[in-house]
Parts: C-alpha cells; sequence; structure tokens
C-alpha cells in the first residue's frame, strides 16, 4: 500500500504509470489523463508539469519558473507545492 | 415511437455545434456481447449482437484513427467481455499509435500471464477487474461462473505483476452491500490505485432483476457512511468512486454529463450511442461507422440530436432551475419506468412519479429477494466465447 505524499521543497514529483500528461492535437491542449478522469489545466499547471519529471525536486521547479516568471522563488513555489499536492492527493502524483 | 415525437422532422433538429457542444471525451467500445458470466444486472441490451456482426479489426482501427482525430482523449475496451477478442493486442497497439489512452475493462477470467504482459507491453494503460463481492461462494453465484472469483484475484496479481495499474470494479446491491468494507480491504490488498462502488442502476436486464438487488434505505445510510469515512482515512493511497442507487438521490444523476455532449458508445456492430443503454428507447435510430463518419454522426445523428440540449424538455424540467445540471436525469430510466424517454427522470425527486416509483423499491428492499433472472448469452445464440 501507498503512503500519503507530503509535498515539499526537496520532493522529486513524478506522474505514476497509468496517469499520462499528453498534449492532445486535436484540441491544441494539454491534459491529464487517468482512468475515466481528464483533468483539465490552466496555463500556469501546464508550465509547472513541463518539468516534472522525477529527477529534479520542487525546489528546482520553483527555481526555473521564478527566472522565466520574474518572480520570486518563495512565492512561485508556494503555488507549486499547492498545486502539486492537490495532485498527489488525487492520485495523479507520486514520489 | 411516440407520436408527438418526430413531428417536425429531424432536419429541424440542432446539430451537436448548434447546441456548443464540443468533441466528445472518450469513447467506450463495446468490442463484443459475448461473455462468459451471467450477471443478472447485466448492462447490455436484452437483444444480444452475434460474433459474426461484430466489427472487425480494421473497422476498430479506423473508429480509433477518426477518435483521435476528433480529439478524443480515452478509449474504455469494455464488452461483453473485450477479450474473448483474439485481435484485442492489435486493437491497443494501435490506441497507443495513435496516442489514445486506453482502459480495459474485463470480467478477467479469460485472461492469462502472458497475455497481460503482452498487452503491458503494446501500451496498454489501464485495467479495471470487475468483482462481484468479496465471498467467494456467493460471487460465484452472482455471476454464474464457477471458479471466477478465485480467478479474479488471481488475474489481479497478475496486473500488478505486470505493473499495471488497477482499478476494482465493484457493483453492489443488498446482496453484497454488506461485504462493502471487505470490497475497499480487498483493493487495498491487491494493490489497486482505485476501487469503484457502483450501485446496480436498474434499466436493460437489471430491471428485471430489481427486486432482487434493490437495497433498503438502511443499507444504503450504511453503506454511505462506509465510503465517506475510508475516503478520509485512504486519502492519497485508494481513490474510492461512489455511485448510489438513484432511486434513493434527491436528484437524478446528470446521466452521460448530458445526452450527447460528453460521451460516445459504441455497440459490437458499429451503431452508435449516447449511452450504453441507448438501446432500450425502441423508437431511437442508430447511424452505424460502416455508413457514415463518426464525426458526422456526433455532430448529426438523429438519436443524438432528440435529447441534446433543453428545447426536447417538458415540465417540470422545462422550469427547473437545475435543468443544465442534470440535463432531465437519464433518459432511459425515463423509459424504462415512464414509457416516455422525454419524461423527467422519475429518480428525481420533483418527478410526479418519484414517490410511487420509491415505494415500489422500497417495498420490493424489504421482502426476501427473488431467485435471479440470469443473462446467458449462450442460451440466447448457441455461440461459442
Amino acid at each position: 500500500m501507498k503512503d500519503i505524499l507530503k509535498i515539499n521543497e526537496s520532493v522529486k514529483p513524478k506522474f505514476p504509470k497509468h496517469v499520462r500528461f499528453r498534449h492532445n492535437k486535436a484540441r491544441d491542449e494539454w491534459v491529464i489523463l487517468a482512468p475515466e478522469r481528464l483533468v483539465k489545466l490552466d496555463p500556469v499547471a501546464v508550465e509547472i508539469l513541463k518539468l516534472v519529471d522525477g529527477k529534479v525536486s520542487v525546489g528546482e521547479i520553483s527555481t526555473d519558473l521564478s527566472k522565466k516568471f520574474n518572480a520570486p522563488k518563495e512565492v512561485i513555489m508556494k503555488d507549486v507545492i499547492e498545486m502539486l499536492q492537490e495532485l498527489s492527493d488525487k492520485g495523479f502524483i507520486e514520489e | 415511437m411516440k407520436s408527438d415525437e418526430l413531428k417536425s422532422g429531424p432536419k429541424q433538429l440542432k446539430t451537436a455545434s448548434e447546441h456548443g457542444i464540443q468533441a466528445p471525451l472518450a469513447l467506450l467500445a463495446e468490442l463484443s456481447h459475448r461473455c462468459p458470466l451471467q450477471c443478472p444486472y447485466c448492462s447490455n441490451p436484452v437483444q444480444l449482437e452475434k460474433k459474426t456482426g461484430e466489427l472487425t479489426t480494421d473497422e476498430w482501427k479506423s473508429v480509433i484513427d477518426q477518435a483521435v482525430d476528433m480529439g478524443m482523449h480515452q478509449i474504455h475496451l469494455s464488452g461483453g467481455e473485450p477479450t474473448v477478442r483474439h485481435d484485442l493486442e492489435d486493437i491497443v497497439e494501435h490506441c497507443t499509435v495513435k496516442g489514445l489512452y486506453s482502459n480495459l475493462i474485463t470480467s478477467g477470467v479469460l485472461l492469462n500471464p502472458d497475455r497481460l504482459k503482452k498487452l503491458e507491453k503494446l501500451g496498454l494503460e489501464h485495467v479495471q477487474l470487475s468483482f462481484q463481492d468479496t465471498d467467494n461462494e456467493n460471487a460465484d453465484r452472482i455471476g454464474g461462473y464457477k471458479g471466477g472469483h478465485a480467478k479474479k484475484l488471481e488475474v489481479a496479481k497478475w496486473v500488478r505483476e505486470v505493473e499495471l495499474p488497477l482499478t476494482c470494479n465493484c457493483v453492489v446491491h443488498r446482496q453484497n452491500i454488506d461485504n462493502l468494507e471487505n470490497f475497499i480491504q480487498m483493493a487495498l490488498d491487491l494493490d489497486a490505485e482505485r476501487v469503484e462502488i457502483a450501485q446496480v442502476q436498474y434499466y436493460g436486464w437489471a430491471l428485471k432483476n430489481r427486486a432482487a438487488f434493490i437495497p433498503t434505505p438502511e443499507q444504503l445510510d450504511h453503506a454511505t457512511e462506509i465510503v465517506e469515512k475510508a475516503r478520509i482515512d485512504l486519502k492519497g493511497k485508494l481513490v474510492i468512486d461512489y455511485v448510489i442507487p438513484d432511486y434513493y438521490a434527491k436528484h437524478p444523476k446528470n446521466c452521460m454529463g448530458g445526452w450527447g455532449r460528453r460521451f460516445l458508445n459504441m455497440n459490437p456492430k458499429g451503431e452508435v450511442l449516447p449511452c450504453h443503454a441507448a438501446e432500450t428507447i425502441p423508437h431511437l435510430k442508430f447511424d452505424n461507422v460502416r455508413e457514415k463518419s463518426l464525426k458526422w454522426i456526433w455532430e448529426n445523428s438523429e438519436a443524438f440530436n432528440l435529447y441534446r440540449g433543453t428545447d426536447w424538455m417538458p415540465d417540470p424540467c422545462k422550469s427547473c432551475d437545475r435543468k443544465e445540471i442534470d440535463w432531465g436525469g437519464c433518459r432511459c430510466q425515463a423509459m424504462a419506468l415512464t414509457g416516455d424517454a422525454k419524461n423527467t427522470d422519475p429518480a428525481c425527486s420533483i418527478s410526479p412519479l418519484h414517490k410511487e416509483i420509491f415505494a415500489m423499491a422500497a417495498e420490493e428492499a424489504r421482502h426476501a429477494p427473488p431467485e435471479f433472472i440470469y443473462r446467458r448469452y449462450g442460451v440466447r445464440f448457441n455461440s461459442p466465447i
């Protein structure tokens, strides 16, 4: 049985095997696909999830995005943690 | 057909795009109606399709191509029992090549480890395995298949051995609902990601057996309590989907997210349906992918456009502020219980028939369950599985 994942700066998030973060060509949109689930994503979530690969940490993702969007890392990281925690609670993100 | 149903003619019906409806999200593909199990709550139509009428491999591949071009995200490979098709591997592989998320909905009893391994290698993304009960003997009695439950437990292990994610599909009713906690524990023991606890829905074959299945309101309340507690306890560990029998709901389910709004169903011979039970509505004429494109059908098919939107609704739906939330509930249930698919689904507490039907079901639930009327594919067609 899996343990509950608490997202923090050092967690290296990834998608579980059955969860796909995929670009739908016909609709030109990024979505998360899981069994009988479809999650539509806002542009910020897409930017975060594009960096999720199981190798980089939440801290590193936040640093990356803070440079890209020219915003303080702490502010970005709060959003990153909140979004990934929500997805993790629903089973769409694991470590 | 009801006399006023098509008085204005199909040309008057608004199409999908005129309703502002986008492409469907997912396709439920019933690859075959053949099935070794005999569940008395079978959701397939009363009239089953023969093997010889089933779409070919190439026809299914063309359907997959069209689904992807339309922008669909997922395909559910279902039945009957989809693993009776020897070309399941080809179909799965084609989904992978085209980037369509594939989900196998199976009873599991015909699977072996090698086939599962192969399906996983070809890109199958998820398996939903049905369970009739957690009690060995009762499970086999409900499914009408000796040794079925033991085999399913084995299949679940094989699924996890090849690292395919697993959902346990548990259909619950008064003859197994007291094992609800065991169902959830079983899903945990089998290392499932997800468990679907779905109460029997009563149309098609299941309606014949309603008196054997409908739970009492007390059983239902108890079950809901268990699920709510487990959802909190198991948050982040196990996803629990729960469908109550809508006879006991205040509002009807917004069936399929609204008629012809989000999903497509295809039967084994290629007819395109707004939902898997739509064949229980006798006046509907379905278009077939052997004659028309999937895109054309989604946009124009009369069977879809008849109950799209809200224009078709009589009162009390028409004047209800939930009409674009519930979409009038389930058309098939309205047909089965009121004789007219346009009527408000009697599951809705505002339906004039709600009280009467609720009372009838609750009365059935108080009596000892009658014998099952089993669903036997072979008896009807004497066709090899």
